[in-house]
This record gives C-alpha cells, sequence and structure tokens, in this order.
C-alpha cells in the first residue's frame, strides 16, 4: 500500500508542474500586454512598466514561471489587483463559505440518492423505476443557474419561504445561516443527485445477483437487513469514486451558484476576478481548484483500497 | 484499477457534467472493436421497426428541427431577434409573441431560434475541434506506446486535473468576448476524454490482424493510423461526441450566463439572454422560461440520442435491452 502511494505521488509530480505551468501561461494568452489591457487605453508608459514589473512581466518566460511557481509553493500568490490584499487571504477568507456549500450539497446528494437507488434497484424496470430515471436525466439537464433561478422564482418570488440570497456566516445565526443554505444547497446537490442515484441504482441491481445475498434471502432475512446491510454495503464501493470526484469538482458548481445566491465564496471570488481580469487571483483560483481536484483523486484511490479487501496495490497487480 | 476507476468515474465530478462518462472505459479492459467480418451487416443495423421501437430516436428528429430553425433563421423567425420595440416592453405571453417580449421589446421566440445558431455552432465546433486533436493525441499514443504515450498522458492527465467550467472559464476570460475564442475555450477542456478514449481503443485494435497486415504489406504508419485504425474505433468516439455537444452547450450557457466571455450583447445567446431576464426575476419571471426550456430541452435531446446511439453502436451493450429507453 506505501509503495502503491509512493509511486502515485511520483507520477502526480510531472502532472502538477504541467498543471502550474498551464496556470502560468493563463496570462500569456491574454491578446497584447495584460498590464495594459489591466490599465486601459489612458494608462501612462511609467504606469504600465510599474505594473509589468509587479506581474513580474520584464523577466524571461521561464524565469518568471520559475519565479512564480517559487513563490506559489510558499503559498504567495501576489497581490489581488481588485481587493487590494494578499491573494491568499481573500481565498482563505472565503473558503469556509464554500465549503459549507459543498459539505451541505454533497450531504443533500447522498441522503437523497442512496434510498431512491435502493428504492429503483430493488423494483427495476418497473413504472416507478423508469419514473425516477427520467426524473434524474432531466436533473442532469437543467443547468445549474437555470434551476437556481427556478428555485427562487419559486421560494422566494412565489411563496416567499426562502430569502431569494444572501449568506449569514453560521456562528453568528446559525438559524438565517441555514435557511440561506437550503436553495443554494438543493441547486448545488441537483446534479450529483441524478449520477449518484443512478451509480446507486446499476451497482444494487449488480450486486443482488450475486451468491451471497440468494443465500441472505435463503436464510430467511427481512428485506431491509437484505438490501441495507449486506447489499448496500458493496453497492457503494463505486459511489465513493464518484461522490469523490465530485467533492473535488465543487468549485465548478460553486462558481454559478455562489454567483445567483450572493455566497461570498471562493466561486464567487473566482466570477469576480475573471470579470475585472485580477490574474493573480485567477491563477490562483485555477490552480487551487486543480490541485484539490488531484488530491481528492489521489485519496479516494487510497480509500478504495482500505475498504474494499479485493482490491490490492501490491506488486502482483 | 485506480485507472480504471477514474476513467469510469470520467468527469461525472462536475455538478454540470454529470453524465460524461466515456462511453466506454479507456485503459485496460476497454471494449472491443469488432473486426470488420465479424459487424453486423448494413442493412440489419437500422431496421425501420427497430427504430420505431426506440423512443430515443424522435430526440433526433427535435434536434434536426433545431438545427433547421437555427439555419433557416431568417425565414422561421417571426421578428427581428435585435429590433427594439419600446411600446411592448416586457409583455407577457400573448399571441403574437407566444413566449413574450424582454426587456428591450424584442421578441423572445426569434431570439431563441437566432439564439440557437450560437449554442449549437459553439458547442458543435467545440466538440469537432477538440474531438479531432483528443483523438488524434489518443490513437498517436496507443499506436506509439513508450515515452511518446507518456507524454502524452501527463498532458491529457494535466487538462483533466482541472473542472473543466473553471478552466473553460479561464481561457474564456483571457482570451476575450467571441465565438471563436469561445470555441477555443470549450474545445481545449474536452481533450482529455477523446484522448483517453481513442488511446484505449488503438491500443486494443493495433494488435489485430488487419493491422499486423496492412504493416506487413508496407503500408506507411500514418496510413495505419488514419485508414485502418480510426475507423474502426469511430463508433465511441461518435457516441462520445453526441454527449459531448450537450456539455458544451451547458458550458456554454455557463461562460455566456456569467458573463465571461461569449457572443457581443446585441446578439441572442441563450445563456445571455437568461442572465438579462435574471434582473426581471421578481416582476417578469416568465422571461426566462423560454431561454430556459431551449437549452433544457436541446441537451436532453442530445443525452437521449447519445445513449440510443450507444445501445446501437457499442457492442457490449445487451442488445435485449436496447429498445428500452433509459
Amino acid at each position: 500500500m506505501a509503495s502503491y502511494i509512493l509511486r502515485r505521488l511520483v507520477f502526480i509530480l510531472p502532472v502538477a508542474l504541467l498543471v502550474s505551468f498551464i496556470v502560468f501561461m493563463l496570462i500569456h494568452l491574454v491578446p497584447g500586454d495584460p498590464a495594459r489591457v489591466l490599465l486601459g487605453e489612458e494608462a501612462t508608459p511609467q504606469n504600465v512598466a510599474a505594473l509589468r514589473k509587479q506581474l513580474g512581466l520584464d523577466q524571461p518566460l521561464l524565469t518568471q514561471y520559475v519565479l512564480w511557481l517559487g513563490q506559489a509553493v510558499r503559498g504567495n500568490f501576489g497581490q489581488s489587483i481588485q481587493l487590494q490584499q494578499p491573494v491568499l487571504q481573500a481565498i482563505l477568507q472565503r473558503a469556509p463559505v464554500t465549503l459549507e456549500l459543498g459539505i451541505a450539497s454533497l450531504l443533500f446528494s447522498i441522503v437523497i440518492a442512496i434510498p431512491l437507488g435502493v428504492f429503483s434497484a430493488t423494483r427495476a424496470n418497473s413504472r416507478l423505476d423508469t419514473t425516477v430515471s427520467v426524473t434524474s436525466l432531466l436533473g442532469t439537464a437543467i443547468p445549474g443557474f437555470v434551476l437556481g433561478l427556478g428555485l427562487i422564482v419559486l421560494f422566494a418570488v412565489i411563496l416567499r419561504i426562502f430569502p431569494p440570497g444572501g449568506y449569514v456566516p453560521f456562528f453568528e445565526d446559525p438559524a438565517a445561516n441555514l435557511r440561506d443554505l437550503i436553495l443554494p444547497m438543493i441547486t448545488l446537490g441537483t446534479g450529483a443527485v441524478a449520477v449518484n442515484l443512478r451509480q446507486v441504482r446499476n451497482s444494487m441491481i449488480e450486486v443482488l445477483s450475486q451468491d451471497y445475498i440468494r443465500t441472505a434471502w435463503a436464510k430467511g432475512m427481512g428485506k431491509t437487513r437484505v438490501y441495507y446491510l449486506h447489499a448496500l454495503r458493496n453497492a457503494l464501493l463505486p459511489l465513493l469514486t464518484i461522490v469523490g470526484l465530485q467533492a473535488g469538482a465543487i468549485l465548478g458548481g460553486a462558481v454559478i451558484i455562489e454567483t445567483i445566491f450572493q455566497w461570498p465564496g471562493l466561486g464567487a471570488l473566482a466570477v469576480s476576478s475573471l470579470l475585472s481580469k485580477d490574474y493573480p487571483v485567477i491563477q490562483a483560483t485555477v490552480l487551487l481548484s486543480a490541485l484539490s481536484y488531484m488530491l481528492v483523486n489521489l485519496l479516494v484511490d487510497v480509500g478504495y483500497g482500505l475498504l474494499d479487501p479485493r482490491i490490492s496495490y501490491g506488486k502482483g497487480r | 484499477m485506480a485507472r480504471d476507476a477514474e476513467a469510469e468515474a470520467g468527469r461525472s465530478g462536475e455538478s454540470q457534467l454529470p453524465f460524461e462518462t466515456p462511453v466506454v472505459a479507456a485503459g485496460v479492459g476497454a471494449a472491443v472493436a469488432l473486426p470488420p467480418d465479424q459487424e453486423i451487416a448494413p442493412s440489419e443495423r437500422f431496421r425501420l421497426s427497430e427504430l420505431l421501437r426506440d423512443w430515443r430516436w424522435f430526440c433526433g428528429v427535435i434536434l434536426l428541427l433545431i438545427i433547421l430553425a437555427a439555419i433557416f433563421a431568417p425565414i422561421v423567425a417571426p421578428y427581428s431577434p435585435t429590433e427594439y420595440h419600446p411600446d411592448i416592453i416586457a409583455q407577457g405571453p400573448t399571441r403574437a409573441h407566444p413566449l413574450g417580449t424582454d426587456e428591450l421589446g424584442r421578441d423572445i421566440l426569434s431570439r431563441i431560434i437566432y439564439g440557437a445558431r450560437v449554442s449549437l455552432a459553439v458547442g458543435i465546433t467545440a466538440i469537432l475541434l477538440g474531438g479531432v486533436v483528443g483523438t488524434l493525441l489518443g490513437i498517436i499514443a496507443g499506436y506509439a506506446r513508450g515515452w511518446v504515450d507518456q507524454g502524452i498522458t501527463i498532458i491529457v492527465d494535466a487538462i483533466l486535473s482541472f473542472p473543466s467550467i473553471i478552466l473553460a472559464l479561464a481561457i474564456a476570460a483571457v482570451l476575450g468576448r467571441g465565438a471563436l475564442n469561445l470555441v477555443i475555450a470549450l474545445a481545449f477542456v474536452r481533450i482529455p476524454i477523446y484522448a483517453r478514449l481513442a488511446r484505449g481503443q488503438a491500443m486494443q485494435v493495433r494488435g489485430m490482424d488487419y493491422v499486423t497486415a496492412a504493416h506487413a504489406t508496407g503500408t506507411r504508419s500514418w496510413r495505419v493510423l488514419l485508414l485502418h485504425i480510426l475507423p474502426n474505433i469511430f463508433s465511441p468516439l461518435l457516441v462520445q461526441g453526441t454527449l459531448s455537444v450537450s456539455f458544451a452547450i451547458l458550458d456554454e450557457s455557463v461562460v455566456s450566463f456569467l458573463g465571461v466571455g461569449g457572443v457581443q450583447p446585441p446578439d441572442p445567446e441563450w445563456g445571455g439572454m437568461i442572465t438579462a431576464a435574471q434582473s426581471y426575476i421578481f416582476s417578469d419571471p416568465w422571461m426566462m422560461v423560454g431561454p430556459a426550456l431551449a437549452i433544457i430541452i436541446t441537451v436532453l435531446c442530445l443525452n437521449l440520442l447519445g445513449d440510443a446511439l450507444r445501445d446501437r453502436l457499442d457492442p457490449r451493450t445487451v442488445r435485449a435491452g436496447a429498445g428500452r429507453g433509459i
């Protein structure tokens, strides 16, 4: 196991380097001079030169990359242009908001998907199963922003049960925080529900046809025990991979949800930095999203080996 | 195992890209493309009675109608998509304007029809571009093996490490507005899925007798790749392509919705129309119904058509289940 993790780490290194290079190169995709784009047409040559120096654009490309990477590894992503504060500080301030949203919507998707998936699998091909499948298919076709706005119209404009947006920190007012959380959580979690549901359903169907389940039935066990104690345990393993990837990709969904519901998280920060061409923040958030994706991927693979004794990462692979 | 699981899960992590799993797991244990002599005879492939039994093909008809409406927009659309009419601002659905008018009095239905041009053109072009680049990288990696394969795998893994919507947004933002820039951004993030798929398939096919025979008769490597390997791995790529267009359209609508990239404002585009409607969410919420439905119907139809194609073309699918739908 340890050697497997080591091998994965060795393999991740060149990928991570390339990822950082892609992120670094983003600023050089800007047509023309990024400093001039940032300062506008009226900027004096002195100001442009000063900003070029601040962004390190006056150095040769490779030098710039090495310098940038050296700083990034130490957590220094420079100064945000729009916020006038260190990028890392801006990110750390907003991370808890996105974490709350992410964890809540993952939990939401799992809590909905597992019972519905088991329900569908045990009635495979019935009319109810088809209804669940069609609904979940619809769930994947609705873009997050459309669903979010639809929920706002329904629950905030027509029914007036939930606020249309906003965020109160949990430790300031827990009740208000949870009330603000409901709609964004459902919006971000729905896409995941559809995928997880399909996964649970399909692996449950597969597991239910296996011998040990037949043995369990033959022993006269009740439905609930067979489904939830015997079958589900094995059917849930593939879900781990998918939920892991979903966790790694939370920021992708958060950019939309946080914009619609006005949550001051990393997603909203990413969007505002993209709109105001705040390159240091763009680079930091994009790099962070990729690294967390890679890290979660690694954790999932390792977790898989720990949870499923049938998988061995040893030499005999 | 680890790679397999990853490949199977694909990009499913993103909430916007839920079903975008590679059609067959790239890498070990990928589907075997049938050698030509074992393929289903063309006459058997698309029997009308069997086609009619699968309601999902109907989605193809809807898509065709949407595409035709987009192409012939000047004839089909009842009004100009950009002309202002200050006297009929933000009207609800009426007989003259079935989907209502927007904040500047423009007919929403006409804007949706013209907007289909952008969404479909950008979505399809991005997939074609990303698909061609990804497929070429993949078959070269799978065919050449060795350090070429390793190098390409690292590149592909690096691109795959980004949540695709974040990378697409970042590229679209730095490149600036414009349909072409949007296509480049969306194509770039689609490269890995084709590269992985094509690589796995190419590795399977390269050991086949007819490839060996082609080599034995002195055929050049690039001819073997393009004339012998590519046609035989085309089906899964086509299925993936159909499914991917829907994800590209979704991503495109997100980029436009957030205002980060996309076409210039007076031109209609579905995501951008919803952004505009968002300002009137409390007074005229119906304003976003039209463009929202346009996105949902198009994406749903592409997904269902992709599923139907997969059942028809993927030799691994049990044929009994092929016509059943979901």
